[in-house]
């Protein structure tokens, strides 16, 4: 079927903040279906409320509304830009819902409006539990069989008659408390008679238990013709009972015989047709690992978190064959853009394996548990390939960037066997270094496969990369010479074999290097002796059968006659640049970075440059095909880069733009002889070393709070009170806030230096004075010797939290002039004192008129996507002009602050504390948030209530509120309980918050404290009446405190909670100026 | 043990030895499929050839006998980037390894199988040589790679007398639908402790015996065994020919329809054979073929096939029916294919293209209850997809019956 020439004008649906479940997949999909309905002359209206994707930009749609994803605001989209369909399937799970309201609500009907791709019955068909339970029924697939009981004989019953084990899940309790696996009736009868008693609702769900069987996922796609394939396959190592999201899955799957493999691709195309999706869909299997019984897990009937692996794993582009089929293109109709001889109709084959690993938060959450479950809690993943799975595995490993790096990372040796086999039982993501100590103490395949229930497959290739380390073990044990050692010696004792073998395992130089003892650059140029080298073989979808045009590449270590494929594609003349990716969303370093290092790619493509770029996270723009000239996935490291660097022979590389991950790799391109365009490393170092950096501040006259460096306790005390209290406490060089905290006193510090000492830590600790006022930032160009600066941000929380969890408001509502131009000037006067070739992000406080320096990083920041949108500067793109030598004033900018845009941008933090169970949070220096948002708007008030909004605090419902707050808040917190009480709210307060504003004419509600008799303050949170809990905490990291479990119980029970001042005054102002979701102003970013 | 692998354009690939150990000189090819290895090695139609599997590791499930396509293997050799340690499934009845040596099967592991897999795709299929002779040297061995053909494998893998299977006369005796299979713990302990008996066998995709009291001849031209199996399942009592079987001999058994199998080797090889199928054709029987014998059909009425550059072999092509514009992905074996270009459009008209490409992959004979297709509905390994195909030569069967009946 041809296009379908009705459709002109297509409103797409974006996710929305990154949330843990929802991150970056959603930003390629959307921009790869944006780009190809823009390729076939559609017009393409965009919403979504995240500014740092780079489908919010102008470049990638014609209309875009960087709005709060709500019903009612995309109602007014639609009136406004008149679009003649919608599609709702690129835009995660937050996007289908929408788009299902607009439907349901009949306004897509009453404004003639189309659903593209899959309908409204299906999605409802694939996403309502009962109705997609008989669909499956009707064709025969097999779901897990359940029921909800109210009374333990009918649970009993119906428990007997399906078989044991079953699970038992309570209706309405605290994150499924009550509820168990039941493997006898004995059992079941005692979990269901607690179950019903904690259940509010008397209801819990007993369902077929298919924990630990195999979990097979397929990618499918679906035409209007009814054309049926599916992209890829993938097998969990980790058996149903872990969120595929948090497991290690390999593609193609790997245990399945054709007759497994064949029976589900065969159930997930009649399952796909049965519900007539068109476009793509991912089916999830658990197969009973003994027999060919098999339940449907889920159907996800729209782009998804596997369906960007899928495209990632095989390279067909599916969110672009989904929007062409949105289209009513058929899939022989559209040609594969990677072999342009094959169509999309065509199955990808592998001729390698692809292993994804989740980055999990458990470094950031220190207290949160980390057992996996069903609820995801990984921020980000990488995807490695290789020819063989220990390969890939070890390559995964590595672009963690979690200092793992092989199996021995994490180390359980001293654990007794017996505690060993305990420690088996536990499913977190330390799983497999267990099994792997395991299997050095020789505990069989079987018996680590009766535990962990992980096929035996996978346990035997872990035993291969175990008996490779025992191997280099021993090899370092005849190392008499040690670190000494040179070629010669190390020739001697590592056979050809042995080290060919430890490279086609993936073990990296610095792993060989400490087991054997010998230096890695010995290793390295023993491997260069031996001629072992990393080939590059192309991801082309077809295993080599046909000729494929993208150079999508990835390494391997095969013998000397492996051929190259990198090496063969013929050269251009043009200059090459090699732009180094981000690596794993994570907390900290999310998808800004991305933004970032893609614009510079197109920057550089656009400056007549052949780009390269090396990346391993498969979420991501950064790593689609079409991005830059050439793809290279792989991990960040040094020596995977150099593999690339020795081949390529770039003319230059940029590290700016991909967060720390690049920043890092600097030293090592220097050594390997590339050069780095932009900034020079010793300045991005003078930034970091406290002592040159603070001679900079002296030479350009710029304030900064006192401190001083100190190695232990004793002296972070003795700087502590010669500052006075409260002073900063934090590590040098690192990022995101780690590890840095406020201390009030001599025992905090105390708390603080342990904790930070329990690293080994390589640079001194910082101690500062703590200076409370506002806290502002800049991002800015410099050319060496001009600078622009798109314009000042300013925080809404004061210093002490996180900027990245700060609100952000651009331009900059409360400082004077005077401020803003002394801001101005330092950020002119350090860019140019470090030399800076690029962009710079600099953090200042101002304290009345004065200004004081945080910290200076002469690198992209998360903020540079955000002012780029709001300023219309396009921000990488100026750097990346002036890290190839030209001027901004050549490109028509005056230097200097740029005048302000006519709107207020505010940038809203998003967190995910609901999906990390026992994680703190309360805001402070570390960085806690996942993802944001933004408001705009011509005026304050309707920016703010915008953010919000978009963030999902939507106000009021009940106009019920807690506050509880620490003793040094209860005079501040006054006024702002006064403006809730004025708003009509009914607030309850903890016994000292409660006398303090009851003494000062706030009507407040008393309410018990959890160690006190029911009803507590936790029964309150409890009886989902409560619109929000304002609790400040007490500072210390103790969690058994009243108030972390106060906090967790209002996230856990979807309640909103505020743990700065500032933030609720923020809110109360929002909430004051009644703003409302009708009639708000729509702004076109692509038009500012 | 060193073995190479070398070319007869002189490429020369070194690798470990596996299986069986001697030198085998054949036809080398590769399959994409990521799956199915037992049914690929066990696929009469790679008699005479060597089969690269680009899937890099292969053995991961071990072999379960069950899954042979026929008695026995057939490769000459196998050529694999890694063949798995151990194997895994609930299946499986012995190692890859075990496979190899109780069959005798030479192979060699370890090499760059892209590479070679680029060769092919570039200069077209070509002969090699599997050996652990390290002196031996291309000069040596050249002029004999360049004489092997498969020759008149089809007689070799052919059933030498005819043999009957009866179709199922329940749904149930097809063993459980795909979906309903349950896991049963006694069947499975059973199974382990050695009683096969007891195994799960595989999931069954048939929902109608449709084919109950129909009689298909099946000429055993290199058959997989799931082609008569699929028409079993269906009902369909199914007799086997030998490869040198007169059409007479099968007419006169008054067949309701003939299903001409898939198999190996050049199709014009088999003169004798195509003269009966011409036979065949002649008589007013239904005919169904697949691969081959979709080949020896199109020859047997005066089209012609020519050697394709390096084939079909995977799992992932889609051809289009041409009849109802639907694509299917489908299972592909072939190195011949039938040229459109030379085709008596009186005689026979294309029924499905293959959509990579274009080549032919089915014919629809002019007037006649006949058609032929050039990929593998009967699948095993691969997309089950096109089974229809099966459902539609019974439906021909029976409407061929039905108008007999009238006569």
């Amino acid at each position: 079927m041809p296009k379908n020439k009705d459709v002109k004008k297509v409103l797409v649906i974006g996710s929305g903040p990154i949330v843990i479940g929802q991150a970056a997949e959603f930003d390629y999909a959307g921009t790869q279906a944006c780009r190809s309905l823009k390729e076939e002359g559609v017009e393409v209206v965009l919403v979504n409320s995240n500014p740092a994707t780079i489908m919010t930009d102008k470049d990638i749609a014609d209309e875009v509304y960087i709005e709060p994803l709500t019903v009612k605001v995309l109602e007014q989209i639609i009136e406004k830009e008149k679009p003649d369909s919608i599609l709702p399937t690129l835009g995660g799970q937050a996007g289908l819902n929408l788009g299902m309201e607009l439907d349901e609500s009949g306004f897509l009907k009453s404004h003639n409006v189309k659903l593209l791709g899959t309908t409204a019955e299906t999605i409802r068909k694939a996403e309502d539990r009962q109705e997609f339970k008989d669909t499956m029924e009707k064709i025969g697939e097999p779901c897990a069989a359940s029921l909800v009981v109210h009374n333990v004989q009918d649970g009993v019953e119906f428990a007997n008659k399906i078989g044991y084990p079953v699970v038992l899940r309570p209706a309405y309790t605290l994150g499924g408390s009550g509820g168990g696996i039941a493997h006898n009736q004995l059992e079941c009868e005692e979990i269901l008679e607690n179950g019903l008693r904690l259940s509010r609702a008397n209801e819990v769900l007993v369902e077929r238990c298919i924990a630990g069987w195999k979990e097979i996922e397929y990618e499918v796609m679906r035409d209007s013709a009814g054309n049926c394939i599916t992209v890829c396959n993938m097998e969990n190592i980790d058996p149903v009972g872990v969120h595929t999201g948090d497991s290690i899955v390999v593609a193609p799957s790997q245990t399945l015989s054709d007759k497994e493999y064949q029976m589900l691709r065969s159930a997930a195309l009649n399952i796909i047709d049965e519900l007539q999706i068109t476009g793509g869909c991912n089916v999830q299997f658990a197969l009973h690992p003994t027999s060919f019984e098999y339940c449907v897990i889920e159907v996800n009937p729209r782009v998804s978190r596997s369906s960007a692996l899928a495209s990632k794993a095989t390279g067909y582009p599916i969110a672009k064959v989904a929007a062409k089929i949105a289209l009513g293109y058929t899939l022989d109709e559209i040609k594969n853009a990677i072999t342009g001889k094959t169509y999309a109709s065509f199955e990808p084959t592998l001729d390698y394996c692809v292993v994804k690993f989740p980055r999990l938060p458990f470094d950031k959450f220190i207290t949160a548990k980390r057992t996996l479950t069903t609820q995801m809690k990984a921020t980000g993943e990488v995807m490695s390939i290789c020819t063989s799975f220990e390969g890939a595995m070890m390559k995964a490993i590595r672009s963690l960037e979690q200092h793992v790096d092989c199996l021995t990372s994490y180390d359980f040796s001293e654990l007794d066997d017996d505690e060993l086999r305990e420690r088996l039982k536990i499913v977190d993501d330390m799983r497999i270094w267990v099994i792997a100590e395991a299997l050095r103490r020789g505990i069989s395949h079987e018996e680590i496969h009766d535990i962990t229930l992980i096929d035996i497959w996978f346990i035997d290739k872990l035993h291969a990369l175990v008996k490779m380390e025992l191997k280099l073990l021993r090899i370092g044990e005849k190392n008499t010479a040690g670190k000494d050692g040179d070629v010669a010696e190390a020739a001697k004792i590592i056979s050809y074999e042995t080290l060919l073998e430890a490279k086609r395992l993936e073990y990296p130089d610095a792993v060989i290097s400490r087991f054997t003892r010998f230096k890695e650059d010995v290793l390295k140029e023993l491997r260069y002796k031996y001629n072992i080298q990393a080939t590059f073989k192309i991801v082309d979808t077809c295993a080599a059968e046909f000729a494929a045009e993208t150079p999508y590449y990835y390494s391997v270590y095969n013998g000397p006659d492996s051929e190259d494929e990198a090496a063969l594609k013929s050269s251009t003349d043009k200059k090459k640049i090699l732009v180094l990716g981000s690596g794993p969303i994570r907390i900290g370093q999310g998808i800004e970075f991305d933004y970032c290092s893609v614009h510079a790619t197109w920057a550089f493509k656009r400056a007549g440059f052949e780009t390269i770029i090396i990346n391993n996270n498969p979420e991501t723009v950064s790593t689609d095909f079409d991005i830059a000239d050439k793809l290279y996935f792989e991990p960040l490291t040094p020596e995977d880069v150099e593999n690339i660097v020795r081949l390529e022979k770039p003319d230059g590389a940029v590290v700016q733009f991909g967060g720390q991950t690049a920043i890092k790799l600097t030293q090592d391109l220097m050594k390997m002889g590339v050069k780095i365009y932009g900034t020079d490393a010793k300045d991005v170092d003078a930034a970091e070393d406290r002592e040159i950096f603070d001679q900079i501040l002296e030479e350009t006259q710029i304030k900064r709070a006192q401190g001083a460096t100190v190695y232990t306790a004793e002296e972070a005390k003795e700087v502590a009170n010669r500052l006075g209290y409260p002073v900063l406490v934090r590590p040098s060089y690192v990022l995101g806030g780690q590890g840095m905290q406020i201390a009030l006193s001599d025992e905090e510090i105390e708390e603080f230096m342990n904790i930070i000492n329990r690293y080994a830590q390589d640079h001194p600790i910082l101690v500062d004075k703590y200076l409370q006022g506002v806290e502002t930032e800049v991002d800015a160009v410099c050319d060496g010797e001009d600078i622009v600066i798109p314009g000042i941000m300013e925080h809404i929380e004061r210093s002490g939290i996180h900027s990245g969890d700060s609100i952000s408001v651009y331009p900059a509502q409360s400082l004077s002039d005077k401020v803003k131009q002394t801001i101005a000037e330092y950020t002119r006067r350090l860019a140019k004192a470090l030399h800076v070739i690029g962009l710079i992000n600099v953090q200042f406080i101002a304290v009345g008129d004065d200004v004081y320096i945080i910290e200076a990083n002469p690198r992209s920041s998360r903020t540079v996507p955000y002012i780029s949108k709001v300023t219309g500067i396009p921000i990488v793109d100026l750097a990346a002009e002036v890290m190839l030598g030209k001027k901004l004033k050549d490109l028509g900018y005056t230097p200097g602050l740029q005048p302000e845009a006519g709107y207020v941008a505010i940038k809203m933090p998003v967190f995910s504390f609901e999906k990390i169970r026992g994680a703190e949070i309360s805001l402070g220096p570390e960085m806690k948030s996942t993802g944001e948002c933004l408001g705009i708007s011509k005026n304050f008030n309707e920016a703010l209530y915008k953010a919000f909004l978009g963030a999902g605090i939507n106000l009021p419902k009940y106009k019920q509120m807690i506050i509880t707050v620490k003793d040094s808040d209860k005079g501040e917190i006054i006024d702002i309980a006064r403006r809730y009480e004025k708003l009509g709210y009914i607030i309850y307060a903890t016994r000292s918050t409660a006398d303090t504003l009851t003494e000062n004419g706030v009507k407040a509600r008393r309410i018990n404290r959890i160690s006190q008799e029911s009803p507590t303050v936790i029964d309150l949170i409890l009886g989902h009446k409560i619109d929000l809990v304002i609790d400040t905490p007490t500072q210390g990291r103790d969690k058994s405190r009243d108030g972390f479990l106060i906090r967790r119980t209002a996230i856990e029970t979807g309640v909103n909670v505020i743990t700065a001042l500032d933030t609720a005054r923020a809110l109360v102002t929002s909430l004051e100026n009644e703003s409302t979701e009708e009639g708000l102003e729509l702004v076109d970013i692509a038009k500012v | 043990m060193k073995a190479f692998l070398i070319l007869e354009d002189g490429t020369v690939f070194e690798g470990k030895h596996i299986g069986a150990d001697k030198d085998v000189v054949s036809e080398i090819v590769f399959n994409t499929s990521m799956a199915g290895y037992t049914e690929v090695f066990t696929d009469p139609s790679y008699a005479g050839q060597a089969v690269c599997m680009t899937y890099p590791l292969i053995g991961n499930y071990g072999v379960c006998l069950d899954d042979m396509e026929s008695e026995r293997p057939w490769v000459d050799a196998i050529i694999v980037r890694e063949l798995s340690h151990i194997p895994s499934n609930f299946r499986c009845d012995m190692s890859i390894q075990e496979f190899m040596d109780k069959y005798e099967i030479p192979g060699i592991e370890g090499i760059d199988t892209r590479a070679l897999v680029r060769i092919l795709r570039e200069k077209g299929t070509m002969n090699g040589i599997i050996t652990t002779n390290e002196n031996l040297k291309y000069d040596d061995i050249k002029d004999k790679l360049h004489a092997y053909t498969t020759g008149d494998v089809v007689s070799i893998v052919s059933c030498k007398e005819k043999k009957v299977l009866k179709g199922v006369s329940s749904l149930e005796e097809n063993g459980p639908l795909s979906g309903s299979a349950v896991f049963n713990a006694d069947n499975y302990k059973a199974d382990l402790a050695g009683d096969h008996s007891k195994r799960e066998r595989k999931p069954a995709i048939v929902k109608e015996l449709n084919g109950k009291g129909l009689k298909v001849a099946l000429l055993d031209v290199g058959a997989k065994k799931n082609i008569a199996e699929t028409l079993a399942a269906r009902g369909c009592d199914v007799t086997i020919y030998p490869s040198n079987t007169s059409a007479e001999e099968i007419l006169k058994d008054a067949p309701d329809g003939i299903m001409l199998s898939n198999g190996p080797g050049d199709p014009k090889e088999n003169v004798a054979i195509i003269k009966e199928i011409k036979k065949l054709y002649d008589s007013e029987t239904p005919i169904f073929a697949i691969c081959l014998g979709h080949q020896l059909m199109a020859l047997a009425t005066g089209a012609d096939t020519f050697k394709m550059k390096y084939g079909h072999r995977g799992g992932n092509h889609p051809v289009k029916d041409l009849s109802t514009g639907r694509v299917y992905i489908s299972s592909q074996n072939h190195g011949y294919v039938v040229d459109t270009d030379k085709l008596d459009k009186n005689i026979a008209e294309p029924a499905f293209v293959n959509v990579n490409d274009g080549t032919n992959e089915g014919l629809a004979y002019v007037g006649k209850n006949i058609f032929t297709v050039q990929f593998h509905p009967e699948a095993c390994p691969g997309p089950q997809d096109s089974s229809y195909l099966f459902d539609r030569f019974i439906d021909m069967m029976k409407k061929g019956k039905s108008e007999g009946g009238k006569n």
